[in-house]
């Protein structure tokens, strides 16, 4: 390699070989070389860049979204029709704890963490997140986990105990296979990744900031995410807890969750929930951000009491630590405790209503455009004011002792949750698939995909409510004719209604497939500013550059890109528009900063992701292996602690050519 | 690092909490105030708590850039942190041998699950404290190298605030 410019740093080496001076590349622990100039599905394997990364954990996400799917429509066919034969009881118990585990552990929470991880650093005019290595951590760790987790489907059977596992149900005497200790163990690591996301997402926002923006400048979606992520730093440790005893009780024989034994049949119960509920504010909160960001760029106006918008997502996620027991108000807690829970779970719908209120509002007198984000931001906003309306009524706690464990209950979340998550992510898809991927995704198939999903929703989990109220149980695998019921409220009917608008609802989900197949295959590229937006993530190139911003934006106002292309007409009062989201993009090209240092890729965080994997398969197959896996973590955290964030610029082959960009100026 | 820590606050005060529903129900084995050595506990806790001591002094080097002294610091804090834990190793063997195992009683459990816990953050504070002294000598600190002692100092001193707590609520309040 020989060298025209000579940078020494503290991690290089000089040396004399073959007459040439040659400069040794920064000498990490590992045997091998830095993976700096990566290209191909190395690149993807090693990159520390938030937008790769948001897209891989969408990838994942999307693939766990239809496992989850797959597994929800084996239920529907089996309670189609009475005595159903397609699953065995213990088979059910898998697919039911299965399809709830997966979709709020490998779908909902990492898809939003795609969105997070590509968008949150571009709408606040940063380049990258805090930490990127840790970024990258967080993905290879919920990969992990996520494999750990659906590997139980092969090795002995996946956990049966329910997605809220309850102990003692879940501990060795009533769950004796494997299934449990891999629900356990895919937990505790995917846990880990949030948790250090979290961390991660907290220290960009408060840190990272484009020059101008306060706190109450931030856009809607990023003020959401940062409510999240405080929500998981204090509501992950205790379901850490949870998981902890409940393995020592599996693994080693401790004794905390059984009771022939004088433990507390609740224990498991307040520790899980305490974690669970903030959990289901963690679920939505992306979603509502995403729609506060669709709303009103296709209603072409402002959205309605910003501050109101950002306080009460504070106010649900300061309040949701203080409504667990909710999910317990039939385990016999007492009429104090119940009805202090009753009414701490009344008064927050009321931020949720706030919310609602602003988002009817941003739309009243704007100019809507019914684009396929539009429509899934108007169904959110429907669907989950009807989730909602269930909620309260759980609320009370006397008619949620009749509700509680019913069908009526499976309603009100299933409504919330693919209403309303699942409704807010397909929005975001369809909103900034062209920022990201520089193509438009088919409007129309866009339409046949709403309303397929729509309608299948609706008669997927609409009879569940009066499924609920007559009494049909949840986590029964079967139900006869003979207790059915007659006429209009017979449970026969209305389950194969029920079944048959699940596959109404796949089939919404098939047309987004083809429209992503379809739109890979279409060259035309989608112009820079298709939606006429408002937020910092748009004064990028479609995809964006890989250091995001030519130059860092300063910040004048919320809705800072929508001020920089129109201006108020002082004759007039409205407004005028100033430049194109082309323009201006064409500008900071022109005033591109010289000189950018990105942080480099690196193979210690998949490294140390596959030393857990090995030490939580050691957990259940053996102490040698657990020791393995240490090792391998042990030695991926060194590596990782003593190799510098940003590559020497010793560590490049050749200079890199990248018209646009002035990178520093490696050596070659 | 203070992010971390207030996710470590939840998870030893879930630990805490179940040692607190936990600590009276003995079904075998020695009841807490049999079994408690509160003397020997006290001079160990006065161990780690010095060790909080010299853990300021080796930040204050490191801002005053002196890393001989930053180095000397460290290790005794490193040392006394150590002595801690096997002070911790000495009580649990003698438990252990006084008829308090691991599955013993719910008791036993917690008790050990919780100062195990804490046990095992001491331990992990020693190596990232000897570590840091190997990267200082070897000049390959990456960063501030103020801040970095100063962030496993935070650390440092969590675990010992959490010691604190746990020695008050376990040993020192009968149950």
């Amino acid at each position: 390699m020989s060298t025209n410019e000579l940078t020494l740093t503290p991690g290089n080496s000089l040396d004399v070989a073959k007459g040439k001076l040659v400069v040794a590349p920064t000498q990490s622990l590992g045997a091998v070389r830095r993976p700096v100039n990566t290209t191909g599905w190395r690149e993807w394997l090693f990159t520390v860049d938030h937008k790769k990364l948001g897209i891989m954990y969408g990838c994942v996400a999307f693939v766990f979204f239809i496992v989850g799917g797959v597994e929800a429509l084996f239920i529907r066919l089996q309670l189609a029709l009475p005595d159903g034969r397609i699953l065995s009881a213990d088979k059910y118990n898998q697919m039911f704890t299965m399809h709830a585990t997966t979709m709020v552990f490998l779908f909902a929470m990492p898809m939003a963490a795609a969105f997070a991880n590509y968008f949150l650093p571009l709408q606040i005019g940063a380049r990258d997140v805090a930490f990127p290595r840790l970024n990258a951590l967080s993905f290879w760790l919920f990969l992990t986990g996520g494999l750990i987790l659906n590997a139980s489907w092969f090795l002995g059977g996946a956990a049966d105990g329910g997605w809220f596992m309850y102990a003692p149900n879940s501990g060795p005497v009533f769950s004796p296979t494997n299934g449990v200790d891999f629900w356990i163990l895919g937990l505790q690591i995917t846990g880990i990744a949030s948790l250090i996301g979290s961390i991660n997402l907290i220290v960009t926002v408060l840190n990272m900031r484009a020059p101008g923006m306060t706190l109450m400048k931030m856009p809607v979606f990023t003020w959401m995410l940062l409510v999240v992520q405080f929500l998981l730093v204090f509501s992950l440790p205790v379901i850490t807890v949870a998981l902890v005893l409940l393995m020592f009780q599996r693994s080693y024989g401790a004794t905390f969750f059984d009771v022939s034994q004088g433990a507390d049949p609740l224990l498991w119960q307040h520790l899980f929930w305490i974690f669970g509920h903030p959990e289901v504010y963690v679920l939505i909160l992306p979603a509502f951000g995403i729609i506060s960001e669709v709303l009103p760029t296709f209603s072409r106006k402002p959205l309605f009491g910003y501050p109101f918008v950002v306080f009460s997502g504070a106010s649900i996620g300061l309040v949701g630590f203080g409504v667990w027991a909710h999910h317990m108000f039939a385990s016999g807690l007492g009429p104090v405790s119940v009805a202090v829970f009753s009414m701490a779970t009344m008064a927050i719908a009321i931020p949720t209503g706030v919310k609602i209120f602003n988002w009817i509002l941003t739309m009243w007198g704007g100019k809507i455009w019914y684009s396929a984000a539009m429509k899934f931001a108007i169904g959110l906003i429907i669907l989950f004011t009807i989730g909602g309306l269930s909620g309260v009524t759980h609320a009370v706690a006397p008619s949620d002792t009749q509700q509680t464990d019913t069908y009526y209950i499976v309603a009100h979340f299933h409504y919330v949750l693919f209403g309303g998550t699942v409704f807010g992510l397909f929005s975001g898809f369809y909103y900034w698939w062209p920022k990201v991927f520089g193509k438009m995704l088919n409007e129309k198939l866009g339409s046949w995909n709403f309303w397929f999903m729509v309608i299948g929703m609706n008669l997927t989990f609409g009879p569940m409510h009066i499924l609920g109220l007559q009494g049909q149980p949840r986590r029964m695998y079967v139900w006869t004719e003979a207790r059915a019921g007659e006429g209009f409220f017979n449970l026969g009917f209305w389950n194969m209604v029920s079944s048959v608008g699940s596959f109404i609802l796949a089939t919404g989900v098939l047309f987004f497939i083809i429209n992503v197949i379809k739109t890979t295959r279409n060259p035309e590229r989608a112009p820079l500013d298709p939606w006429d937006a408002r937020t910092l993530e748009w004064i990028t190139t479609s995809p964006p550059k890989v250091h995001n911003f030519d130059r860092i934006p300063v910040v004048h106002h919320l809705d800072e890109f929508f001020h920089r292309k129109y201006v108020e007409d002082e004759a007039t009062h409205t407004m005028k528009q100033v430049a194109t989201g082309e323009e201006l993009v064409r500008a900071e090209e022109e005033a591109a900063d010289a000189d950018i240092h990105l942080p480099g890729p690196s193979y210690w965080p998949l490294l140390l992701s596959i030393g857990m994997g090995i030490l939580g398969m050691g957990v259940i197959y053996g102490t040698p292996i657990m020791v393995v896996g240490a090792l391998v973590v042990l030695f991926s955290s060194y590596g990782w602690v003593l190799e510098p964030s940003v590559p020497d610029a010793i560590d490049f082959d050749t200079p890199s050519t990248d018209g646009h960009t002035k990178e520093i100026t490696p050596v070659g | 690092m203070w992010l971390f820590l207030g996710s470590e606050c939840l998870l030893f005060g879930g630990l805490i909490s179940t040692y607190m529903l936990y600590r009276g129900r003995v079904q075998n084995g020695p009841h807490p105030s049999q079994i408690y050595d509160i003397p020997f506990t006290s001079v160990s806790s006065f161990v780690l708590l010095m060790s909080s001591l010299t853990m300021v002094l080796a930040v204050s080097s490191a801002h005053r850039k002196d890393d001989s002294k930053t180095n000397l610091w460290l290790l005794i804090t490193g040392l006394l942190g150590a002595t801690f834990v096997g002070g911790q190793v000495y009580e649990f063997t003698t438990f252990y041998r006084e008829g308090l195992g691991f599955t013993t009683s719910l008791f036993s459990s917690s008790f050990y699950t919780l100062t195990g816990f804490h046990g095992v953050h001491v331990s992990v504070g020693v190596i990232m404290l000897m570590s840091l002294m190997g990267i200082i000598k070897k000049n390959k600190i990456t960063g501030d190298k103020a801040e970095v002692v100063e962030l496993i100092g935070l650390y440092w001193h969590f675990v010992d605030v959490v010691w604190i707590i746990i020695f008050t609520l376990v040993y020192l309040i009968p149950a």
